[in-house]
């Protein structure tokens, strides 16, 4: 007979799960003991056996404090390695729960199957076309229907939302004043102080006012508003529809017969083509009054000359080419994020991710719009 | 945390008083739970089921009592204590509140990564044999998307099992399910008990499951801030002497059938 106890120390600590091994002639008698927890440390089979090579196992319930899903994988060990050596296990000891619930196990282990979802370097290629191709169906879908929306909105005015249209107008325009208000005159200060250090290198430093008035109004006005707005409102569009997706308000819209596009978008669309070029206008004034405070300040100009050469270097048309900029970055900010919006897939990180595009398509956007702008309107010679 | 003595109650809670900010939704609720005990918190809608359910697990803390899990405080606890006496809580949350981004067998797996020493093959076997006991096998590669509200709720039962807990909370776990879903669930709460002795506090206003599983109720008042009744629903629905009480419950006594046996296991 020997007697020999699994943990080191001869006296245990209640709380630890515990195996005593008794050979008996053929037998290997395993009693269970202690208390197991799945949360800590088990005994293993491999160790407890320690290279000897029993012919009967029996499994004994000795005095248990607390057990659970840690004695079931302790027990499973024994079984899978009494099958693979083909000896004699005896379970008949232990209660009905834990047999049942090794039933389970095993029934698990042997059903389970490993579903593969990886795919290969050829089939992912052709994924990838299908989506893109299915994605600039989607586009020119989206812009089709916005269309049709606008023709229908030009034949019943009273059918618009005019009061969300405002309410977006409100969001989109008088809410994005501070931010617009910093970063144009920062933009005005930044142009000024660059322009300042070449100007006077010619005794041309007066040209300064010219340089920020033109710049600011042909070009960063617009084009730094849009991108304050494709961050702050595309990505609120994105999220708010995305959310109304998710929510299936977009669905309850569909089967009442609502066109989604006429509900939610136009009125966005609208209210970011029409807030746009005022903020652009908004935007001008402020980064040249920027470019003001420099020439003040740095190559002492008089304000009102300041003032003076810039009105002689701007006309109209400059104005109205920015501005008609700023209303097309506001379309196409505005159609970036309802589109992402709706298109969300249904869940928290579809969100996210509708939001993220949004605004990444929407500078996108800005950016070659205002490319293609470039050249048409050097071709006009406006 | 003393979990074998059969004499320590699975929860005690007294005194407490719940609310968010300075609004108090219950005042002085005092109950215990017996080990391996099915006990149903109910009540009408807005009567603070949810909330009290909130403050037992310590997602809110209330502004006074104790709460008392197998004769430990809880509420009084320190941070790390608390986490401690977590692992032996599971919780199953309306919806299921199934991690978006993880499919189902990673989400029951979570859990045991982080607490447990087993290693990535016995994390495996283990959490598909707990999504096999919600009657989930077959779909450990699905994401939580991918599956209906009944399915997330048995998955959720499944990760809130994770860890073997002593005591495991329900927070309406048969709403938006359809009847026979519901019962279904119902069952699988007195399969679990009997099995693994777990105690389950079961928020819900469901007649059918009340009658079905519960040893025994709490029933929460809006206007009273409190109990208002306790004991075997089936008792209470004809013997309660609060009107109030016995119409709540009257309307569901003949439409339930019990579910499963009504005895706590040993």
């Amino acid at each position: 007979m020997l007697n020999l106890f699994a943990m080191s120390d001869p006296i245990p600590a209640s709380s630890d799960p515990r195996v005593l091994l008794r050979t008996d002639g053929e037998w290997l008698r395993v009693e269970l003991q202690g208390a197991w927890r799945i949360t800590e440390r088990r005994p293993l089979w491999a160790d407890l056996l320690a290279g000897s090579d029993p012919a009967k196992v029996k499994l004994a319930w000795g005095r248990l404090d607390d057990w659970d899903s840690a004695l079931l994988l302790f027990v499973f060990e024994v079984r899978q390695w009494c099958r693979t050596k083909n000896v004699l296990c005896d379970l008949s000891d232990l209660p009905d729960a834990l047999q049942r619930m090794l039933r389970q196990l095993e029934v698990v282990n042997e059903t389970r199957l490993v579903v593969d979802r990886s795919r290969d370097f050829l089939s992912m290629v052709g994924f990838a076309a299908q989506d893109v191709w299915a994605k600039t169906k989607e586009i020119t879908t989206f812009v089709g229907e916005c269309v049709i929306s606008a023709v229908g909105l030009l034949k019943t005015p009273h059918k618009f939302r005019w009061r969300d249209c405002l309410e977006e107008m409100q969001q989109c325009g008088a809410m994005a004043l501070p931010i617009v208000s910093l970063i144009s005159l920062l933009v005005g200060l930044i142009m000024a102080y660059q322009s300042a250090v070449l100007m006077r290198q010619f005794g041309a430093d007066i040209y300064v006012a010219d340089a920020v008035g033109l710049v600011m109004v042909r070009e960063m006005g617009a084009m730094m508003t849009a991108i304050i707005l494709a961050g702050r409102t595309g990505a609120a569009f994105a999220a708010t529809l995305g959310n109304m997706k998710a929510g299936e308000e977009i669905d309850a819209l569909q089967t009442l017969g609502i066109r989604p596009v006429d509900f939610l978008v136009m009125p966005r669309l609208v209210a970011l083509a029409v807030m746009l070029p005022l903020l652009a206008l908004y935007a001008n004034g402020l980064g040249i009054l920027g470019g003001m405070a420099v020439s003040r300040g740095l190559l002492n100009i008089p304000p009102a000359a300041y003032w003076v050469e810039t009105q002689s270097a701007i006309d109209l048309s400059d104005i109205v080419t920015g501005l008609v900029k700023a209303s097309a970055f506001g379309l196409l900010v505005g159609l970036a994020g309802c589109h992402r919006g709706l298109r969300a897939d249904r869940s928290a990180a579809g969100v996210g991710r509708a939001t993220t595009s949004a605004v990444v398509m929407g500078l996108l956007l800005i950016i070659v719009a205002d490319a293609l702008f470039a050249v048409i309107f050097n071709l006009f010679g406006w | 945390m003393n979990v074998s003595d059969p004499d320590v109650y699975a929860l005690d809670a007294s005194g407490l008083e719940c609310g968010y900010e300075s609004q108090v939704l219950l005042q002085d609720v005092s109950f215990q739970v017996k080990r391996g005990e099915i006990f149903f918190i109910i009540g009408g809608s807005g009567c603070g089921k949810s909330t009290l359910l909130r403050h037992l697990v310590g997602l809110n803390q209330p502004t006074a009592g104790t709460v008392k899990f197998f004769g430990e405080c809880f509420n009084a606890a320190t941070a790390d204590r608390q986490r401690e006496l977590l692992k032996r809580i599971g919780v199953l949350y309306q919806g299921g509140a199934l991690w978006s981004s993880l499919n189902l067998l990673e989400n029951v797996m979570l859990p045991l990564e982080e607490y447990t020493p087993l290693n990535a093959a016995e994390r495996a076997e283990l959490a598909c044999m707990k999504l096999a006991q919600v009657g989930l096998s077959g779909y450990d590669s699905y994401y939580p998307a991918e599956i209906s509200g009944g399915m997330k709720k048995r998955a959720g039962l499944a990760r809130a099992l994770a860890l073997d807990p002593a005591i495991v909370f329900f927070d309406e776990p048969s709403a938006g399910l359809d009847p026979l879903t519901s019962r279904k669930l119902d069952e699988l709460i007195v399969n679990l008990r009997d099995l693994l002795g777990m105690t389950c506090v079961v928020v819900s206003h469901e007649l059918a499951s009340i009658f079905g599983i519960a040893d025994r109720v709490i029933m929460l008042d809006k206007s009273l801030k409190g109990i208002i009744a306790e004991g075997d629903p089936r008792v209470l629905a004809k013997e309660s002497t609060n009107p109030r009480v016995r119409e709540f419950l009257g309307r569901g006594e003949d439409a339930a059938a019990p579910a499963g046996q009504k005895q706590p296991s040993p």
